[in-house]
């Protein structure tokens, strides 16, 4: 069977269509897979809750849960149990189709995402041939699902989470995008497994600037510190969830969770050469990845205050937009220029143009508004 | 096509992850922008002023201690030092040392919730307030050895302090002088030249020196604002003239000034403790006063300089075992006069960093 | 509200941050270790003294709350028969007021702190059950004898070395 075999490459012979040699063709493949990626999501997605909760912890000097289990390992179990067994509250006033609504069309996309990432050579849902520009369509319809929960849930503080929430995943769609292309440049094609294929040397040293850009804008899409302005604790209690409780409460919060899981596992396909390396079997590989890559977002998460709403959108158009064209301008020079020239050059030259860049940017432009005259 | 759009009223209310405290706050909003707010408060009130009238003027100082429920040490001793004025009271030498000592420890105490609350309020996610609630359980340890208690200490007496230090308390109390700028260095690096913190408080909530000076602001809040004010230096009280040390102020008076005097704050009073920890001398704690102390007729104001601002208390006596009029000077209440200035223009996340870096606790303003 | 320090600011602090992670973490996993309190605590109840109490009632006139009440009668050889020494231990604040001022050291604090009960009723202590007894045990505050016997406080400077 491919699954087990990585010597096989697979998308060279099938690109983006039937897979070959399962009996039962196509649904076979498909069912299998719909299983081990459910699987796959649901359980990294508890792993990475119990796993966020022990190291923000250890950042703090304290241990994280260790009641509930051995180490605490069945704390999300625990916490799925109390969720479940909480009240479903409905606004009286507000729009009941659209509460009821908002949950499930913030949580299918995501989910959607795992279909085109690969595991292991070869081993995909679909092997689309659009693989990034798929990833990239989808995680934006998550946006509406937030703005229908704030809308519908007939509260001011909800309706101004949402409204924070629109302006904020809107705008930093744009350098999410930009920055994706410069890896899609190096590479030449826009299919996920290509571009784990294409990674000589991982894109992370090749394309710097890329690799920031791209965190800083996708922990903005997933309301992460220090973007986490939709759910400030301290500000407006819990932004467009408030009014939530339930099983709608933990299909956010588990939204939450599974976008995390689905950006860590993009930023492993995309920049740390997914699956590749060389000792150990190309799986364990692929979730030491992802598992470092989340343990930088809780690391900044635990230390790095927050920002304020005008300060994010002024981030992302004055800072984030214009390096990310200027990064895409270089990446695009360069592969036309020097598509021989040893990969080690080019490295040294983009670290420096990204150190120069954020030097210049840091020293000219103003991060968000200050006083109004009222 | 004109967009009509009102202000709408936002109640950021009394149970909120992060008013310090009950404290409501009626918000008029234009979108982001706050028009006006309107401070509601009174949730916790106990009526401290009525029931001091009652009880003697020892049995006032266990009330004392819940004023400021976070500097109970200030709040002693600010009351003890206006009954001995009024009563004309000797302390002794070892006694006022001791006082000193105990009043420093407080104000790091204070400092260190004070600024790890501005710091959780500015989204921090409690990475700073733990770290800093680490080195305030470690002063609450040495005020355990002392007196027993960690919050409400009732330590301070009418003539002295109620109990000598045990033997372990200064080899104790030198290990934490030696290691606490240590930490404070560690705090500095963690968040003060971030850039986020900057662009968070720099330049936010500025209440400027002539508004400082007319709404009566003290402490860090007066002192930030440019205003070289302290009440050890200006008129001292206790033995406060015997020590060197600096006041910090600041210059702009916005939230990222208020913040940086606390922590130079918390530098001085470490300087303050080194020096009284080498002079403390022997002798008694207490001098002789019966528990049921009547200072003659007439009236008193004596006022110290707390963690929060200027503490002060006004105790009228009829010569009788209990006070006449008993009140107060809370200095979180007076400088949280000054919020509608500083918080109007700005946006609601806002609001809430410029409330934590005045830094009040609720057990003062409705006591 | 420029950029300043170009980024290291937060690299700075997330250096501290990755300190932490290596070190020892602070608390104190509480049911299975226990820290030993102060010797002079304060801690949750009051013990009485039959032998030296002599009704006197100071206790009960420096108290702030007037939790103490104590009903005495005459007795034979001109002292009083303490009937009833009755503390609401719901009301007290326990200040200490009253260990500092008892003349013949007849009243002590408690040492433990674990006194929670189920009903409201359970918190009035009468004579029988504020005596000594092996949950209940004294604590040294303003009694320096007892305070000699007790062991001495554990401090968190001294444990699991958080260097500098």
């Amino acid at each position: 069977m491919s699954l087990f075999d990585p010597g096989l490459n697979l998308s060279a012979y099938y690109p983006g269509t039937l897979p070959p040699e399962w009996p039962g063709g196509y649904w076979i493949h498909w069912g299998v897979f719909v299983v081990i990626i459910l699987a796959f999501v649901l359980l990294m997605a508890m792993g990475f809750i119990w796993l966020e909760r022990r190291e923000v912890g250890r950042f703090q000097a304290r241990l994280g849960p260790n009641r509930v289990g051995p180490f605490g390992v069945l704390q999300p179990v625990a916490d799925a149990i109390k969720i479940l067994t909480k009240e479903d509250i409905i606004p009286a006033k507000g729009d009941k189709l659209v509460y009821w609504l908002a949950p499930v069309v913030a949580f299918v996309p995501v989910l959607m995402v795992f279909a085109v990432v690969p595991f292991q050579d070869g081993a995909l849902l679909a092997d689309l041939n659009i693989g990034i520009l798929y990833v990239v369509a989808i995680s934006s319809v998550s946006i509406v699902g937030v703005f229908m929960a704030g809308w519908s849930s007939n509260n001011k503080y909800s309706l101004l989470g949402a409204m924070r929430a629109v302006s904020q995943l809107v705008s930093y769609e744009i350098p999410l995008g930009l920055s994706i292309l410069g890896v899609v440049v190096l590479a030449g094609s826009l299919s996920l497994n290509s571009i784990v294929e294409a990674q000589h040397i991982p894109f992370i040293l090749l394309q710097p600037l890329g690799f920031l850009i791209y965190m800083a804008a996708a922990a903005a899409e997933i309301n992460r510190t220090p973007f986490d302005l939709l759910e400030a604790d301290s500000e407006i209690v819990a932004g467009f969830h408030t009014e939530y409780s339930g099983m709608k409460f933990a299909l956010f919060y588990l939204v939450e969770y599974c976008e995390v899981l689905a950006v860590s596992v993009i930023v492993t396909t995309l920049f740390l050469a997914g699956w590749k390396g060389p000792l150990l079997p190309p799986l364990l590989w692929f979730l030491i990845k992802v598992f470092g890559v989340f343990t930088v977002i809780v690391w900044v998460r635990a230390t790095v205050p927050r920002l304020r709403v005008d300060q994010v959108m002024a981030f992302a158009w004055k800072c984030l937009l214009p390096l990310a064209l200027i990064n895409l301008l270089i990446t695009g020079i360069q592969v036309l220029v020097w598509p021989e020239v040893l990969p080690w050059a080019v490295v040294f030259l983009n670290l420096a143009i990204m150190v120069v860049l954020i030097l210049l940017w840091s020293k000219f432009f103003k991060l968000g508004g200050g006083r109004v005259e009222v | 096509m004109v967009i009509k759009t009102e202000p709408f009223v936002v109640n950021i209310g009394p149970a909120h992850p992060s008013t310090h405290g009950v404290f409501r706050m009626r918000a008029t909003l234009d979108g982001e922008v706050v028009l006006d707010i309107e401070p509601v408060f009174g949730y916790l009130h106990r009526g401290i002023e009525k029931l001091a009238e009652e009880r003697t003027y020892t049995q006032i100082i266990p009330l004392t201690d819940r004023l400021d429920y976070l500097a109970s040490m200030s709040n002693n001793l600010a009351y003890v030092l206006t009954v001995e004025k009024l009563a004309g009271i000797a302390v002794p030498e070892r006694a006022e040392y001791l006082r000193v000592i105990m009043a420093e420890l407080q104000r790091i105490a204070s400092h260190l919730i004070g600024v790890g609350a501005f710091l959780n309020d500015c989204g921090a996610f409690m990475t700073p307030i733990l770290y800093m609630i680490r080195e305030r359980e470690k002063i609450l340890d040495l005020f355990e050895m002392v007196c027993g208690q960690r919050l409400t200490y009732n330590y301070m007496r009418i003539g002295g302090v109620s109990h000598d230090i045990p033997e372990e308390f200064l080899p104790a109390l030198k290990k934490f002088v030696d290691r606490m700028p240590g930490f404070i260095d560690e705090y500095d690096q963690l968040l003060q030249e971030n850039e986020i913190l900057l662009a968070r408080s720099k330049g936010v909530g500025i209440l400027s020196r002539e508004q400082a000076i007319n709404i009566s602001a003290s402490g860090p809040v007066l002192r930030a604002s440019g205003v070289k004010w302290d009440i050890r230096k200006v008129d001292p009280y206790s033995i406060y003239d015997r020590f060197g040390f600096e006041i910090p102020t600041g210059s702009a008076g916005d939230c990222y000034d208020r913040y940086r005097v606390r922590v130079e704050e918390m530098r001085q009073s470490v300087r303050i403790l080194k020096q009284a920890v080498e002079k403390l001398p022997a002798g008694g704690v207490r001098s002789e006063v019966s528990h049921l102390v009547r200072p003659p007729a007439g009236e008193a104001y004596g006022h110290i300089e707390a963690p929060k601002g200027e503490l002060g208390f006004y105790l009228v006596s009829d010569n009788s075992i209990a006070p006449y009029r008993f009140h107060v000077r809370a200095p979180s209440l007076l400088n949280l006069t000054a919020l509608r200035e500083m918080v109007v223009g700005w946006k609601v996340a806002d609001v809430l960093a410029i409330f934590g870096s005045i830094d009040i606790c609720m057990g003062e303003v409705d006591r | 509200m420029k950029f300043e320090r170009y980024g290291a600011g937060i690299a700075k602090g997330m250096l501290v941050t990755l300190k932490h992670l290596f070190r020892h973490p602070v608390t104190t996993q509480y049911p299975e270790e226990r820290l030993t309190v102060s010797r002079r605590t304060r801690g949750n109840e009051l013990i009485w003294d039959r032998e030296r109490c002599t009704g006197c009632a100071t206790c009960a006139k420096s108290c702030p709350q007037g939790a103490i009440r104590i009903v005495t009668s005459r007795g034979e050889e001109n002292d009083y028969i303490v009937e009833e020494f009755r503390v609401d231990s719901g009301y007290c604040i326990f200040c200490g007021l009253c260990v500092e001022s008892c003349p013949y050291e007849a009243l002590f604090m408690g040492y433990g702190y674990e006194r929670a009960r189920y009903r409201r009723r359970e918190l009035v202590l009468n004579k029988e059950e504020l005596l000594v007894s092996e949950k209940k045990q004294p604590s040294g505050y303003a009694r320096p004898k007892v305070e000699a016997t007790l062991p001495p406080q554990t401090l968190l400077l001294d444990r699991n070395g958080v260097k500098k």
